[in-house]
Formats: structure tokens, C-alpha cells, sequence
């Protein structure tokens, strides 16, 4: 296998590891200040994939047609919907049953993915079929040998990355994100200090659906195409890399979506049975890791929350 | 008001008596990736009942029961119990998906009801068992991959890698391809199944890319064709996609756009407009105002409804009576050319059509500007 090919896996896995990631690092933040799973994270991945659709179908129709305006408008538009959506999912979904036994956040959380994954499938129009997501970035690019680098793709992992590290500043250096580790750390004490506990709660879930929000959007430009139950898999990955990465941490989430990118290039590349399997490769090392360590690669004990 | 609601009941018992109702289901694929062609298929099938009842010499008034089988294998036999177990039920014009139509043929069987495949493709449905209730109008897998390969073989393509999904329509498809074309003297590169639902195909890509085949073949339905083609492009892999039956519908050209243009794929028969009764189809389809065009498979829905009818007429509403008049049916005239059923229910279709992309259409082979020389396919000579 020459080093272009090569090259061009390494830059792939990137790409499938980024929107992981970006799903995981929800994952945790959620786990982090209210200890549950979210699991219609992945479902909100969809939601800010075909609200950006949305807003482009409309402002298209309008006769806009700069594809820089464009594509802001698309982002925009996906982080403000996911941001009132995980916002609003929190407020009535999950706080209202909070001191209910963990298994009833999981479920009525499963629950609330159906149905939103079944309203974009009914109302958005076509929306059962696959949908044609615009490229609004550049599409030239360089070929080295066998790999194609795209200027598209370059440009949505540096964003990606630079939007995790802004969560992390934010996390680590703002009054925002004091309070949010506060939370995380212990909810008795935060209130006492005067930590507005509801509040912290809705800006966390509004800021991880943010950042699903642009997975999603990733998703859609990378792919140039969404599909309603695109959420379904991405939600599950992103959990199990999160899981992988140790629930809680930043760090783990990012490690677990990289890796576990890195096992289905793996999967599909290098074994010799057929590629349909790589997604059972992944799922069964995820296993086998998790019997290793079980608190993930990342442990709490090793590192602080959020 | 109570008068007139009795006239009305009145009138209705009047008419059912003169005409007794008979019941015939449709099954299709009417939700997900595949319900474009399901309600082409289910507005054929319902206007060809409503063309019978609008005919006085009908002897029946007909009705039809419409399921849904959502591509899926579960959902299918849950759909084929249903009108099975419904002894109001006489026959089903059934399935699209070929992996919907091989769970069910059972069912049928058990419950003795009469069915009339009318869009899968895969040859086990009618040739894997002796069951003298299923019939299929469209050809099989068989007869569209060595017309594909052979036309890959003609154009100059010597290296092709193949995708395909792992149900057994996507394998079925595979390895007719791969038989074929190795027959004609191709070279098979590079073989990949993936999952149905697969979103991301780079990692198999960027392998193919490495092998530099000059087309790539892909056996599955157009979901993941759709990502194929345009993940293709996003690699700088430039080869020939060339596609199956899955693929024919508009749904392929809307969610690719220009990435759409010079896709090849083959198909049983021919497009409505071609067929013996295409024209006047399409002007009947038309009249009803339908919303979704009748797509690749709707005149196939059609002929198997008509031929269900035809067997109604003539011996009575009852399933075991139907099996027997279906079995005689040899060179009967059909909008779909001549119908003929071999000893396992498969009519021996002759005809396959070749297709490509133009300018966001799908146009026959012989009609495009690709046969013509003015475009070119990629790769190939």
C-alpha cells in the first residue's frame, strides 16, 4: 500500500472521527452536570442537519446566492434550532424526571429521538428519501498521488477542532464554565454557592446540541447528502465513544471518537473478510476495551469531570 | 335525512348485488428510501382496478387493499399474513424489494393465496421452490446483468470494481455481474459488500481508487447509490458508475444533481413510452392525476393487476381456481409486451433496457447523446 493511500485513510478516519467526536463530547457534557444519557443526542444531529437544509432551500428560493452568506445562514439557523431544541428537551424531558430512576431519563430521552427522528421523516417535505445537502465550500483540491485532498474537508476539520477547543476554553476559563464544572462536581454545594442550577442545565444542553448541530452540518457538507435516520447510527457511535473515551471526560470523548473512526478504517482496509463488517469489528474492540477498562480509556479517578 | 340514508343503503345493496365486490391486494415499499417506486407501483395497480370496474363487461366490481411492506422483511410478512389470512382476499400484485418477496413467498404458500410479483428481481423468488402460487411479470437478475455486462464489455471496460449491498438482492447482483463479465473477458478488481443503511463508503473507495478500475458496479437500491456516486467525487475517483434496476428512478438524479449525468443502469422491458400499451397507459395514468409519476415499475404493477383480474373473470373468485387459470397464461398481450409463465410462475421476459443519465433524465441508450458519440461515458473506449 503506497503512503498516498495511506494518507488518504488517515484523512477519511479524520473526517468520521471529527463528527464523532463532536457527538461524543455531547455525550459527556450531558453525563457531566446531570449524570444521564441523553439518547435523542443523535437525533439532534439530524435536526440541525435538515434545519440547515431548511434555511438554505428558503434563502435560495429568496434569491440569495453568495455561498459564503449561504453557508452562515446554514449554520446559524442549525445552532440556534438545536440550541432551543436541546434546551427545550432538557426543560420538560429530562429535569422533570431527574429524580426518577436513571432508567426512565433513558427511555423517555429514546423516545424523544423517535419522535423527532419520525417528524423530520413526515413533515419535512421529501423527507423520508435521502436529501440533497448544497456544497457551499470550496470543492477544488490537490492530488498527491492517490490522495485527493480537498480544500472542503480541510476546512471542516480545522472548524471542528477549533469548536471543540472553544468548548474546552469555555469549559475551563469562563464564569460559565466554573459554574458548569460546579454543577458537574457536586449539584448540593453549587446551589449553595448560588449557581443557578436550572439555568446551568439548559445552557449545557443548548451548548452540546450546538455542537451536534454542527456535526450534523458537517455531516451534510461532506457527504452532500442527509438523511432522517442519519442520527440513528451517529447517535449510537457517538455514545459508544464516549463510553470508550470515559463518560465525563472531554478528553475521553474526543480519544473515543477518533478511535473508533480508527477501527472502522481499520476494519474495512485491513481484514479480510467484507467490509460490511466494519462496523461489528468496531462495536466488538469497543467491547473488548470496555471488559479491559471499564471506566473507560480516560478514567474519573485519572482526570477531573467535564 | 334518514330517508335519504336509507335510499343510499338501498341503492349501494342494489348495485352490490348486481355486481359482487372482489378483493385484491397490492404490497409495496409506500414508506422510506423506496417509496417513490412503491406509489408508482400502487397508483398502476389502482388504476387498473378502476379502469376494470369502469369496463360493463366486467363481471366483478374489484377492490383493492393496499399494504405496506417498507422494504422490509418483517414488515412484509407481517403485510402478506394479513391479506393472507383475509379470505375476503383472492390475489396480491406483491413486492418491489427483492429481499421483501423471498421472505414472503412462504407465507403466500401456506395460505394459498395467489401472487403476482411485480418489481423484484431476484431469480430464487420464483425458481428456489415448487410453489405454484407465485408468479412474477418482470425478469429476473439473470437476464439484466449478462445485458450489462456484455454492454461494459462492448464500450471497453476491461477493470471494474464492484459494490454491493449484503442482502440477497445486492449479492444476487453480484454475482450475475461478476459471472458474466468475467465470461465476456472482463476483470472483477475489487469486491465490497456493504451494509444497506451504510452512510460512509470512503475507506472501500479509497481501496478502490487504489486498484484504478475504469467503472465501478454497483448492485443495491438507490440510498446508498446516491452516497456512492457522490462520495466518488468527493475521492477524485473518476470511473464509470454503473448501476442495476435499484437505481431507475428520479430519486437518484434529485438527491445527486449534475453528479447524476452519464450513470448507466439496465432494466426488465422497457420504459413506459416503448412499451406495446405504454402510450395509452401513460394518458390513462395521467387522467387520474395521480402525485407521484408511475416510475420505472408501475407498468409491471399494472400488467400483474390485470393479469390477476383476467384470471378473476374467468374462473370466479377463488384462490385455488385462480392458481390454475395463471398457469395457462402463455403469450398473453400485456401493456409489458408478451407475458408467458414458465413452470415456476417467471415470465421469460426477452427485452432489457439500457439507461443513462442525461441532463438530469433518464433516457434509453440508443436515445441519448452517449450512443450518439456527442458525450462520453468515463473510462472505457
Amino acid at each position: 500500500m503506497s503512503l498516498s493511500v495511506i494518507a488518504q485513510y488517515v484523512m477519511n478516519g479524520a473526517m468520521l472521527g471529527m463528527m464523532y467526536a463532536l457527538v461524543a463530547v455531547g455525550f459527556t457534557l450531558f453525563f457531566g452536570v446531570l449524570d444521564i444519557i441523553q439518547f435523542s443526542h443523535g437525533d439532534v444531529v439530524a435536526a440541525g442537519a435538515f434545519s440547515g437544509l431548511a434555511a438554505w432551500t428558503l434563502l435560495t428560493a429568496a434569491g440569495m446566492t453568495s455561498p459564503g452568506l449561504l453557508l452562515i445562514a446554514v449554520i446559524a439557523t442549525a445552532a440556534i434550532v438545536t440550541a432551543l431544541l436541546g434546551a427545550v428537551v432538557a426543560r420538560f424531558i429530562v429535569l422533570p424526571v431527574k429524580t426518577a430512576p436513571q432508567l426512565n431519563v433513558l427511555l423517555v430521552t429514546l423516545m424523544g429521538g423517535t419522535v423527532l427522528r419520525e417528524c423530520i421523516r413526515l413533515f419535512y417535505p421529501g423527507g423520508s428519501q435521502p436529501k440533497l445537502f448544497p456544497a457551499l465550500l470550496p470543492t477544488s483540491g490537490w492530488n498527491i498521488g492517490a490522495f485527493h485532498l480537498r480544500f472542503d474537508n480541510v476546512i471542516l476539520l480545522v472548524a471542528g477542532g477549533l469548536l471543540i477547543a472553544g468548548t474546552h476554553l469555555l469549559i475551563g476559563r469562563t464564569r460559565l464554565g466554573l459554574a458548569i464544572r460546579a454543577v458537574a462536581q457536586d449539584e448540593e454545594t453549587a446551589r449553595t454557592m448560588g449557581i443557578d442550577f436550572r439555568r446551568v442545565v439548559l445552557v449545557t444542553f443548548a451548548l452540546g446540541s450546538v455542537l451536534a448541530a454542527f456535526a450534523g452540518v458537517m455531516d451534510g457538507l461532506y457527504y452532500n447528502e442527509v438523511f432522517f435516520g442519519m442520527g440513528l447510527l451517529l447517535g449510537v457511535i457517538g455514545f459508544a465513544a464516549a463510553i470508550l473515551g470515559g463518560l465525563g471526560n472531554m478528553y475521553g470523548a474526543i480519544v473515543g471518537g477518533f478511535l473508533f473512526a480508527a477501527l472502522q478504517t481499520v476494519g474495512a482496509v485491513a481484514l479480510p473478510f467484507a467490509s460490511a463488517y466494519k462496523d461489528v469489528f468496531a462495536f466488538g474492540v469497543v467491547i473488548l476495551l470496555m471488559a479491559i477498562r471499564p471506566t473507560g480509556l480516560i478514567g474519573e479517578s485519572a482526570s477531573e469531570r467535564v | 335525512m334518514r330517508f335519504a340514508a336509507a335510499a343510499l343503503i338501498a341503492t349501494l345493496s342494489l348495485s352490490a348485488r348486481a355486481k359482487e365486490t372482489v378483493r385484491i391486494a397490492f404490497v409495496g415499499p409506500l414508506t422510506g428510501g423506496n417509496s417513490a417506486i412503491g406509489l408508482g407501483g400502487r397508483n398502476s395497480a389502482d388504476l387498473a382496478v378502476k379502469l376494470r370496474n369502469a369496463d360493463a363487461k366486467a363481471k366483478y366490481q374489484y377492490e383493492l387493499l393496499v399494504l405496506d411492506d417498507e422494504c422490509k422483511p418483517d414488515a412484509g410478512v407481517q403485510m402478506a399474513t394479513k391479506a393472507g389470512s383475509d379470505r375476503t382476499v383472492v390475489g396480491g400484485v406483491t413486492h418491489y424489494c427483492s429481499v421483501v418477496a423471498m421472505a414472503t413467498v412462504d407465507t403466500y404458500h401456506r395460505f394459498g393465496l395467489p401472487a403476482i410479483v411485480w418489481g423484484a428481481v431476484l431469480p430464487d423468488i420464483t425458481y428456489a421452490h415448487d410453489f405454484k402460487e407465485i408468479h412474477r411479470v418482470n425478469g429476473t437478475m439473470i437476464n439484466q446483468n449478462e445485458t450489462n455486462a456484455k454492454f461494459m464489455a462492448e464500450h471497453g471496460f476491461k477493470k471494474v470494481a464492484v459494490i454491493h449491498d449484503t442482502t440477497d438482492y445486492g449479492k444476487g447482483h453480484n454475482k450475475y455481474f461478476s459471472q458474466f463479465f468475467g465470461k465476456s473477458g472482463g476483470q472483477i478488481v475489487a469486491t465490497f459488500g456493504v451494509t444497506a443503511d451504510q452512510q460512509d463508503f470512503t475507506a472501500e473507495l479509497t481501496q478502490i481508487k487504489a486498484q484504478n478500475p475504469e467503472a465501478i458496479y454497483f448492485g443495491g437500491l438507490t440510498p446508498i447509490g446516491v452516497r456512492i456516486r457522490a462520495q466518488m467525487d468527493k475521492l477524485g475517483l473518476k470511473a464509470q458508475f454503473d448501476g442495476t434496476s435499484g437505481i431507475v428512478n428520479d430519486d437518484f438524479i434529485k438527491a445527486l444533481g449534475p453528479l447524476a449525468e452519464g450513470a448507466l443502469a439496465f432494466r426488465e422491458g422497457a420504459p413506459a413510452e416503448k412499451l406495446p400499451g405504454g402510450k395509452k397507459f401513460l394518458e390513462d395514468y395521467n387522467k387520474q392525476g395521480y402525485s407521484n409519476p408511475p416510475e420505472a415499475y408501475g407498468p409491471f404493477a399494472y400488467a400483474a393487476a390485470e393479469l390477476l383480474m383476467d384470471a378473476i373473470e374467468k374462473a370466479g373468485p377463488d384462490r385455488k381456481k385462480i392458481i390454475k387459470e395463471l398457469a395457462n397464461v402463455k403469450d398473453r398481450d400485456s401493456i409489458v409486451g408478451k407475458i408467458t409463465f414458465d413452470d415456476h410462475g417467471q415470465n421469460t421476459v426477452p427485452a432489457i433496457a439500457k439507461y443513462v443519465v442525461q441532463d438530469g433524465k433518464w433516457l434509453t441508450w440508443e436515445e441519448s447523446e452517449y450512443a450518439s458519440g456527442k458525450r462520453k461515458l468515463t473510462g472505457g473506449k
